[in-house]
């Protein structure tokens, strides 16, 4: 019962998911989820482990302007104007069938590594900047732990890109939201859970929701980077 | 300082693991978008970690079998509600006293039963005691997240299409409730048919649509199909083995769900897709 005043006190002096001034992101942390984490492929294989035939769109809710998109990939006309990346964007990367290597950049900045694309994922807990730069694949993500558990990441200024490498399309104004939650696998170990939800009116007719599932390693000794593909 | 009050009452109530956290009484619809049924072919438990033996059992299997009257209501394990794709209506039971929850219940459907989460602190039938089709389940808080224990399931299927899970199944699943959507993570672990333990996870969305709490009733009926023998295959004499590779070029290994096939390393294994 003592525990409980504690929590309650606790939960009286800093409100439900606001940082102390005086304190940071890392050190406020309500989990740990810095290791490195393997996908484990349990759901969509067809559609994650090897790209899908063009028109293999199931069950994404695409508008008939993203399927006519679709319907005109061009992987070799991404490779030739340099966009080999347009499926490995922060809409849809933690989708692929990829490592991740999550580690403190700084006390208010988590990174994001994937070793296959070799992207970067960059999440702020700062308070967002006036002027977000350039559009990138990754865009901007902003980060927010929320009581008791969990950490949600807000994602925006994205450059347009693939739900999926057989051309289901995002446009750069799309939204991610994203809730990380880790659980104990109860034989041993521990599973990374990330929600996903990209809105984008333009190319889905409702947000696009996946939850995928990630595996703790022990270290790096399967990290295997590879560039970005267009297949 | 009233407001403050309230507060602290409110982190004191929440200590007892017995006392919802967060409510996930409601209509849920589910987002579909991710195609977790994979029934679309008779072969197909890619995602699955099957065991040698989990294989043999899946690759015998025949779909007729659903023609037999004593099979067409079988129905599927609790696990099912994350890979269905029904939507799920959940509703609690308040002790009228201490205010506490004793049950909840996720409503059924026509092939799935109901599913009671006992909140209070009752202990798991002996291993003999009777297996069903949603088992015997029960719940606790961790934070705001519910975690459920399912044990004394009857054997069914992991996926319709065949691959099997046996009556030493068990499932933990995760409630994470992220304002209205709310992720059900299922890790199914089964001694018998699985090399490993199998995590799945689904998204629902609350809904002011209700959904039913229970779905029309299975009422089984002779087809004229089929004779005195369950359809089956020889595990070797699959006819549909080679329809994932033919149809979306899925490599064998994983359309009859090798272990090593879930990991981000077999990729490395797969031919270069045709043009």
């Amino acid at each position: 019962m003592r525990a409980c005043f504690i929590a309650a006190f606790v939960t009286l002096s800093l409100g439900a998911a606001q940082i102390p001034a005086a304190s940071t992101a890392k050190a406020f942390a309500p989990i740990d989820i810095t290791g490195y984490w393997v996908a484990f492929v349990t759901e969509d294989w067809r559609f994650r482990m090897i790209t899908p035939r063009k028109g293999d769109y199931q069950p994404v809710p695409m508008t008939d302007l993203a399927r006519k998109v679709a319907d005109a990939w061009d992987p070799a006309a991404d490779e030739a104007s340099g966009n080999q990346c347009k499926a490995y964007g922060a809409a849809a990367i933690m989708r692929l069938a990829a490592r991740f290597h999550i580690t403190w950049q700084d006390d208010n900045t988590l990174r994001v590594e994937s070793d296959y694309g070799m992207q970067t994922r960059l999440l702020h807990f700062n308070a967002l900047p006036s002027q977000l730069g350039e559009r990138t694949w990754q865009g901007y993500s902003s980060a927010q732990w929320e009581r008791p558990a969990s950490l949600k990441v807000a994602t925006t200024n994205l450059r347009a890109g693939y739900l999926r490498k057989n051309g289901v399309p995002y446009s750069e104004n799309a939204a991610v939201t994203e809730y990380f939650d880790i659980a104990p696998i109860p034989s041993g170990g521990q599973v990374l859970l990330v929600t996903a939800i990209v809105d984008d009116p333009q190319n889905l007719r409702q947000p696009f929701t996946t939850s995928s599932q990630f595996k703790k390693e022990a270290d790096g000794s399967k990290w295997d980077p590879q560039r970005c593909t267009v297949k | 300082m009233r407001s403050s009050s309230a507060t602290l009452l409110l982190g004191l109530l929440a200590c007892g693991s017995a006392l919802a956290q967060v409510d996930l009484t409601g209509s849920w619809t589910p987002r579909n978008h991710e195609f977790l049924t994979g029934d679309g072919l008779p072969v197909d438990f890619t995602g699955i970690p099957l065991s040698e033996e989990g294989r043999i059992r899946a690759l015998s299997y025949s779909e007729s079998q659903l023609e037999m009257v004593e099979r067409q209501c079988q129905g599927w394990p609790a696990f099912y509600l994350v890979q269905g794709p029904f939507g799920l209506r959940i509703w609690s039971e308040t002790d009228p006293l201490k205010g506490n929850v004793i049950f909840y219940t996720i409503g059924g459907w026509e092939d799935r039963a109901p599913m009671t989460i006992w909140m209070d602190g009752r202990p798991h039938p002996s291993e003999y005691g009777l297996h069903t089709r949603s088992g015997f389940t029960t719940g606790m808080w961790e934070g705001n997240t519910l975690v459920t224990y399912t044990t004394h399931m009857k054997a069914g299927f992991l996926r319709k299409t065949g691959a099997p899970s046996s009556d030493e199944a068990t499932t933990t699943m995760r409630f994470y409730r992220h304002g209205d959507i709310l992720t059900i993570l299922e890790i199914i672990e089964d001694p018998i048919y699985l090399a490993e333990p199998w995590i799945l996870s689904r998204s629902f969305q609350l809904s002011a649509t209700p959904q039913p709490p229970v779905g029309p009733p299975c009422v089984s009926a002779y087809e004229g199909s089929v004779g005195p023998t369950a359809p089956h295959y020889l595990p070797e004499k699959n006819p549909f083995v080679e329809e994932m590779t033919t149809k979306y070029g899925v490599p064998r290994d994983a359309a009859i769900g090798k272990p090593e096939t879930l990991y981000p390393e077999y990729r490395k294994k797969i031919p270069p897709a045709a043009p």
